[in-house]
């Protein structure tokens, strides 16, 4: 059985480069992955056999703003936390995100929670995934002004008021079929 | 004269359940689109209920934290408490004393009752079987009850702290719980009877809403759900935390996947717990219930008000929080509906830089639409009440 560290020598044996750096923390072992190759490093891991991390735990973001450049060189960070179900090891994915290119490919293809996760991190943080094929709201309100989570948005700012939507100019739904 | 100008060929309708359902448990919205009565897609809406549990993470200290933490699953409120002070403690690299880590078991797995307990009585009760759902108040009433002795509180319980717990449990709390034990198994074994046995009921939940695993596993979903499909994934089993794995317990495990093998697996959930909690108090051992380190927990009245060091720590902890080493950790808990995550970061300060919750619901909900599709507009009730879903921690 592969632990998570032989999952980190072997995404640096596959990827090179693509992978930055990965550390170990009270035993969560964190690799950072460059944007452009997360869909291939997820994929890797979901569909390796000796690895099979088959859930997407938990995706989510980190807005590093107060961090001093030389620690954390880009402003956000997205988080993914995935879990084997064969083996049950666990493994955390962080993909840096630049604060003028706030973007990062979508894991809708290959994780179907992905569609709701990213449209949160979306509208928390304000970080677009391209390839999402409907990447609106989901816990704010079409009107909201901003992404609350992040750390220059004041807790206590308030929103400017808006008038009720007429039936009309109502939200799209999003059929899943 | 019949104006023939009308499209008759319109085949499909839409209509919207919620967000103010009796049957949403709170403040869903589910847009059905119809064809007859069979539902070929809908969309949920989701965001009624956020209260912004992650942007006020970030303004309190650690132990402030904890009593937002029982807002997120107001159902099961305990296991949030040990979940979050346990992703702390994981932070800080501590390890609480036996007795606290028992009683954190105990009081965890009460609250899965009253969370199944819930869910059995409510979900029966919006499939017309009302006497049910009495039956199943009056049991998690005497569990809600015992909650109350222990922290004063039914549901805003805020009974953890980082590091061990606000108090011991009160004295005459095993003898009083064991007392409830014969009682809550007789109204569990009637619940059990009155809706096995009910043609109406079973009828209703039988081979609906079922996914493949893979389906399952996609979405994330954990907990109660996951498991009726067959999926052995239990966090207390196969990442053990707690004293859980020197405790004997089953995790039972449906073949179908369909709303009855759901409500079966809480039925026996709800007799594993109280298993596992008459196990504790018999294992129950003595001694402290929470940590001697007056710079993570609070030391005691008699020394913050007779001694110099106590009061400088009190003032400490209190304005300034703990102080934790600058990383990231992620500590899953079993929670009643599936694996409750949370997912620390720290920069040294007294304050979680980020706090992120894992909540069970969200996937569970994102998977309903693949659930009901194809069934009849009736059977989403059924699925949704069978599916748990708990707004507090849905919408955070």
């Amino acid at each position: 059985m592969l632990s998570e560290r032989d999952a980190v020598v072997l995404l640096r044996d596959t990827f090179g480069p693509a992978v930055i750096s990965d550390h170990e923390f009270r035993g969560d072992v964190t690799v950072f992955v460059h944007r452009t190759r997360i869909i291939d490093v997820l994929t890797f891991l979901r569909d390796d056999k000796r690895l099979l991390f088959d859930m997407l735990i938990d995706l989510t973001a980190v807005d590093y703003l107060h961090y001093e450049p030389e620690t954390k060189a880009e402003r956000f960070e997205v988080v993914y936390h995935l879990r084997s179900m064969a083996t049950g090891a666990r493994i955390r994915v962080k993909a840096p995100v630049p604060e003028d290119d706030c973007q990062v490919p979508s894991a809708v293809a290959l994780y179907k929670i992905a569609d709701w996760l990213e449209r949160e991190v979306w509208d928390m943080m304000g970080i677009v995934f391209t390839g999402h094929p409907h990447l609106s709201r989901i816990l704010m309100y079409e009107e909201f002004v901003g992404h609350p989570l992040r750390k220059d948005y004041p807790y206590n700012k308030e929103q400017p008021q808006y008038t009720i939507r007429e039936r009309s100019t109502d939200r799209q739904p999003v059929w899943v079929r | 004269m019949i104006d023939q100008s009308v499209d008759t060929q319109q085949k499909t309708i839409s209509i919207q359940m919620g967000p103010s359902h009796p049957a949403m448990h709170g403040c869903v919205r589910l847009d059905c689109e119809l064809d007859g009565e069979e539902i070929v897609a809908t969309d949920v809406t989701i965001g009624y209920l956020h209260r912004a549990f992650e942007k006020m993470a970030e303004r309190n200290t650690y132990n402030k934290v904890i009593p937002y933490t029982d807002r997120l699953n107001y159902v099961s409120p305990l296991i949030n408490n040990v979940g979050y002070v346990m992703a702390v403690e994981k932070l800080l690299g501590v390890e609480v004393p036996p007795r606290c880590q028992y009683i954190r078991v105990i009081v965890s797995e009460i609250s899965r009752v009253c969370d199944h307990l819930t869910c059995l009585g409510a979900g029966a009760m919006e499939l017309a079987a009302f006497t049910v759902f009495l039956y199943a108040i009056e049991a998690r009433d005497m569990l809600w009850e015992m909650i109350e002795y222990i922290c004063g509180a039914r549901l805003t319980t805020t009974y953890t702290r980082v590091g061990g717990l606000t108090h011991d449990l009160p004295p005459e709390f095993e003898n009083q719980m064991r007392q409830f034990f014969p009682k809550i198994r007789e109204l569990v074994k009637d619940i059990r009877w009155l809706l096995e046995k009910n043609r109406i009921f079973t009828d209703r939940l039988r081979g609906i809403g079922i996914v493949s695993s893979e389906t399952l596993i996609s979405y994330g979903v954990t907990g109660p759900v996951a498991r009726a499909a067959g999926i052995k994934y239990d966090v207390r089993k196969t990442h053990p935390y707690l004293v859980y794995d020197q405790l004997e317990f089953d995790v039972p495990i449906g073949e179908h996947g369909d709303n009855l093998d759901r409500f079966l697996v809480r039925v026996e959930e709800i007799e594993q717990s109280l298993r596992i909690v008459e196990q504790a108090f018999a294992k129950l051992p003595d001694g402290a219930v929470s940590i001697d380190d007056p710079r993570i927990f609070l030391p005691a009245k008699e020394k913050v008000y007779n001694t110099i060091e106590g009061m400088v720590h009190h003032f400490k902890l209190i304005i300034d929080g703990p102080k934790t080493p600058p990383g990231e950790v992620y500590f899953p808990v079993e929670g009643a509906n599936g694996e409750l995550g949370f997912y620390i970061v720290s920069d040294g300060a007294g304050k979680p830089y980020r706090c992120r919750v894992r909540a069970p619901c969200f996937p569970a909900l994102s998977a309903l639409p693949e659930m009901i599709r194809g069934h009849m507009i009736a059977d989403v009730i059924a699925t949704f009440g069978m599916l748990n879903i708990i707004l507090g921690e849905l919408d955070r």
